[in-house]
C-alpha cells in the first residue's frame, strides 16, 4: 500500500495553490540560491577562460629570461655581494644555440622622447631585433619590420605603435619621415598593426628600435629581458634547465637569472582561478543552505498548523511512512521547482551578459548545474527530515482534537 | 469480529496519571449497532481510538477478526485501519482546500488505487449520502449536515466493515442530525458494524446495544433484546451526563 506519485503531486499541488504566497517566497529563495551558484561559478570559470584565451592568443610558446634571481632564501643577508650580473646581447646569442629554441629576442627597454616637427611625446621604447616580431607575433600595418641587420648594427630606424603615429603625424604619412628620438634622428620604416593590449603591454603606445641603437641611446649594455620562442614539441622544463646551465657558465657559476615559462604562468593562473571558483561556489551554496533552513522552518510551522489534517490522514489509513513521504516530497518538489526557476534565470542572465560583454563570456563550468542541484536536493532532503519525523510522530487522537501533545 | 481483553491505558496529564481505560474487556460481533455513553473523561473516546487502532493499549489484548493487533507494526496497523475501519468525527475534519470529491477520494489515494476506480467509487458513495450535486463544492460551501455526510462518504469509501462515529451529530441541528443518523443506520442495515460514541441520550437509545462507561470501566453493557442479562448497574442518566 503506497501512494501513487501522481497523487502525491496532486496533493502537494493543491497544498501549494492554497498557500500561494508562502510557496512563491520559498521558490524564490531556492531559485536565488541555485542561480547564484551557477552565476558565481560562471564568473570564476569565465575569468579562467579569459586568461586561457589571452595566453593562447600568443599562439606560440614563450620563455622569458629576466636578470636577477626572483627567489627569496630567507637566510639573512647574502655572504658575498651578489649583485646580479647584467644580461647582455652576448648572453642572448649564446641562448640561441640551444636546440629547441626557434628565435631569441633580446629586449632593451627605456623611455625616450620622440618628436616630429613641433610635436613630441614621452614613450616606452623597446630595443630589439626582427626576432621580437616573430616571438610576439606582431606585424606592421604599413611599411616593414626591423631587418635581421638590426641584430648587430645600430641602424637609425624605428617602428611606431599606431597611437604614437597618430599623435605625431595625425592622418598624414609617417613612412620614410625622420623623427627625433632622444638626441638622435631616425627614419620611420614601419607602423605596427592595430592591436589591443597583450599581456599588459599596450603595443599601440610604443616605439621599437634596433637593439644596438637602444644600447647606445640608453648608454647601457644591460637587457631588460630575453624572450625565447621554443618549438611546440620541445620540453620547456628541459630548455629551462639548459638556459640556466648556459647562463651559469657565462656568469662565473652564478645562476643569477629567472626563467618564466608561459606554461607555468598559465598553470599558476589556472590553479588560482579554479580554487577561486570552488571557493565562490562554496559561498554561493550557503545561500542554498539558508533556503533549506527556511524550508525547514516553514515546514515545522506547517506541521503544527496542519496537526488536524495529519491526524485525519492517519485515521483514514495513512501510515507514518506515508506522512513522512508527503512532507519530504513537498520539500523536494519545492526544491525542484525552485531549481528549475533558478537555472532558467541564471542561463538567461548569462545570455544577456554574453550580448553585453562578448569579450568576457560567462561560462558555467560543467559541474555547476549538477553541483547546484545536488546541494539543493541535499538540503531539501536533510532539512525536511525533521519536520517530516515530527509530523509522522503525531498522535492522531490528540492531533484530531487540536491539542498539543 | 472485535475482541478486547483486559485493555489498560493510562495517560500522563500534567503530573498525575489518568487511567483512561481500566481492564476493559469487550466483544463485538459483525453487524452490531452499539452506542457508547458516559460522562466526559470516562474513557469513551479512548475506547473508540483503541478499537480504531489509532491508539495502543499499555496492556491487554485486542483481536480484530483473528489478528492480534498489538503485535502488528505501525505500518500494518495503518493498513488494517485504512482497509477495515471508517471514522466519523464531531468536527467533520474535512480538508478545506479540497473539494467534497477530493476529500472522499483521499483514503483511496493513500491506498494507491487507480484514478478510474476512484472516480466510480466516489460517485457511488456520494449518491449514497445524497450529495451527487455537491461533488465539486469546497467544505466552506456546504452546510453542517452536508459536511458530515461528506465525512461519512469518506469513511465508507474503502468499504470498511467497521464504522466508528465520535459524536456524529454533536455539531448539527436536530434536522441535519436526523439525516446523518438515517444514513448511518442505513449503512448498519446493509451489514456494517456501527459504533457511536455520544452524549445524546436519544441517539444512544437508537442503538441495539448500549455501553455505559464510567471512570475508564465498562459500567453497564446491555442489548435491547437481552436487557436484563448483562446489566451491571443502572444509574439515572442525569446524574452522570454532562456536556463537553
Amino acid at each position: 500500500m503506497s501512494m501513487r506519485l501522481t497523487d502525491q503531486f496532486t496533493f502537494n499541488r493543491q497544498l501549494f495553490l492554497r498557500h500561494r504566497v508562502r510557496t512563491l517566497l520559498l521558490l524564490l529563495a531556492v531559485a536565488i540560491g541555485v542561480a547564484s551558484v551557477i552565476l558565481l561559478t560562471s564568473l570564476g570559470e569565465g575569468a579562467r577562460g579569459y586568461v586561457d584565451r589571452e595566453f593562447s592568443a600568443l599562439g606560440n610558446r614563450i620563455l622569458a629570461v629576466l636578470p636577477g634571481r626572483k627567489e627569496t632564501t630567507g637566510a639573512g643577508p647574502p655572504i658575498y655581494g651578489a649583485v646580479p650580473r647584467d644580461l647582455t646581447l652576448e648572453d642572448a646569442n649564446a641562448l640561441a644555440t640551444i636546440p629547441g629554441v626557434l628565435a631569441v629576442a633580446p629586449i632593451v627597454a627605456g623611455t625616450t622622447t620622440v618628436a616630429y616637427s613641433n610635436r613630441s611625446r614621452e614613450v616606452i621604447t623597446l630595443g630589439s631585433t626582427d626576432a621580437f616580431f616573430a616571438v610576439r607575433q606582431l606585424d606592421v600595418g604599413a611599411g616593414r619590420v626591423l631587418s635581421p641587420r638590426s641584430r648587430s648594427e645600430p641602424l637609425a630606424v624605428c617602428v611606431l605603435g599606431v597611437k604614437v603615429k597618430r599623435e605625431l603625424f595625425g592622418s598624414s604619412r609617417a613612412l620614410g619621415e625622420w623623427v627625433r628620438v632622444g638626441d638622435r634622428r631616425m627614419r620611420v620604416i614601419g607602423v605596427l598593426e592595430e592591436r589591443g593590449e597583450s599581456l599588459g603591454l599596450d603595443m599601440r603606445d610604443m616605439l621599437l628600435i634596433p637593439v644596438r641603437t637602444a644600447e647606445q641611446l640608453f648608454d647601457s649594455p644591460s637587457l631588460f629581458r630575453i624572450l625565447l620562442d621554443i618549438a611546440p614539441s620541445s620540453d620547456s622544463d628541459k630548455i629551462e634547465q639548459k638556459i640556466l646551465t648556459v647562463i651559469r657558465k657565462r656568469h662565473d657559476g652564478e645562476e643569477d637569472v629567472t626563467v618564466i615559462s608561459q606554461d607555468s604562468m598559465l598553470a599558476a593562473f589556472d590553479s588560482i582561478l579554479v580554487t577561486l571558483t570552488l571557493a565562490i561556489a562554496a559561498i554561493a551554496s550557503i545561500s542554498l543552505l539558508v533556503a533549506g533552513i527556511l524550508i525547514m522552518n516553514i515546514s515545522l510551522i506547517s506541521v503544527s498548523q496542519r496537526r488536524k489534517e495529519i491526524g485525519l490522514l492517519k485515521a483514514i489509513g495513512a501510515s507514518s511512512r506515508q506522512i513522512k513521504q508527503l512532507f519530504i516530497g513537498e520539500s523536494l518538489l519545492l526544491m525542484s521547482m525552485g531549481s528549475a526557476a533558478g537555472i532558467t534565470f541564471a542561463f538567461s542572465l548569462i545570455l544577456i551578459f554574453a550580448r553585453l560583454w562578448p569579450s568576457f563570456p560567462l561560462q558555467p563550468p560543467v559541474w555547476a548545474v549538477p553541483a547546484a542541484l545536488l546541494v539543493a536536493f541535499g538540503t531539501g532532503l536533510v532539512f525536511s527530515i525533521m519536520p517530516a519525523k515530527q509530523a509522522a510522530a503525531l498522535d492522531p487522537v490528540l492531533a484530531l482534537r487540536g491539542l498539543q501533545p | 469480529m472485535i475482541k478486547l481483553q483486559e485493555i489498560n491505558k493510562t495517560y500522563q496529564v500534567g503530573d498525575s496519571p489518568l487511567r483512561a481505560l481500566c481492564d476493559v474487556s469487550l466483544q463485538i460481533a459483525s453487524g452490531e449497532y452499539l452506542s457508547v455513553m458516559g460522562p466526559s473523561g470516562s474513557g469513551k473516546s479512548t475506547l473508540l481510538n483503541m478499537i480504531g487502532l489509532l491508539d495502543r493499549p499499555d496492556s491487554g489484548r485486542y483481536w480484530f477478526d483473528t489478528v492480534a493487533t498489538e503485535e502488528l507494526s505501525e505500518e500494518r496497523r495503518a493498513r488494517l485501519r485504512g482497509e477495515n475501519i471508517g471514522f466519523i468525527f464531531q468536527q467533520f475534519h474535512l480538508i478545506n482546500r479540497l473539494s467534497a470529491f477530493e476529500n472522499i477520494e483521499l483514503p483511496m489515494m493513500l491506498a494507491g488505487q487507480p484514478l478510474k476506480q476512484r472516480r466510480n467509487t466516489v460517485a457511488n458513495v456520494l449518491a449514497m449520502v445524497g450529495l451527487s450535486a455537491r461533488a465539486s463544492h469546497k467544505p466552506n460551501q456546504l452546510s453542517g449536515g452536508q459536511l458530515q455526510r461528506v465525512a461519512i462518504a469518506r469513511a465508507i469509501v474503502m468499504r470498511p466493515r467497521l464504522l466508528l462515529a465520535d459524536e456524529p451529530t454533536g455539531n448539527l441541528d436536530s434536522h441535519s442530525g436526523g439525516e446523518v443518523v438515517d444514513v448511518l443506520e442505513k449503512l448498519n442495515q446493509d451489514g456494517i458494524t456501527l459504533i457511536v460514541v455520544t452524549h445524546d441520550q436519544t441517539l444512544g437509545d437508537r442503538a441495539k446495544r448500549h455501553i455505559r462507561m464510567v471512570d475508564g470501566r465498562i459500567h453497564s453493557d446491555h442489548s435491547d433484546d437481552t436487557r436484563s442479562q448483562q446489566r451491571v448497574e443502572k444509574r439515572g442518566k442525569n446524574s452522570v451526563d454532562e456536556t463537553d
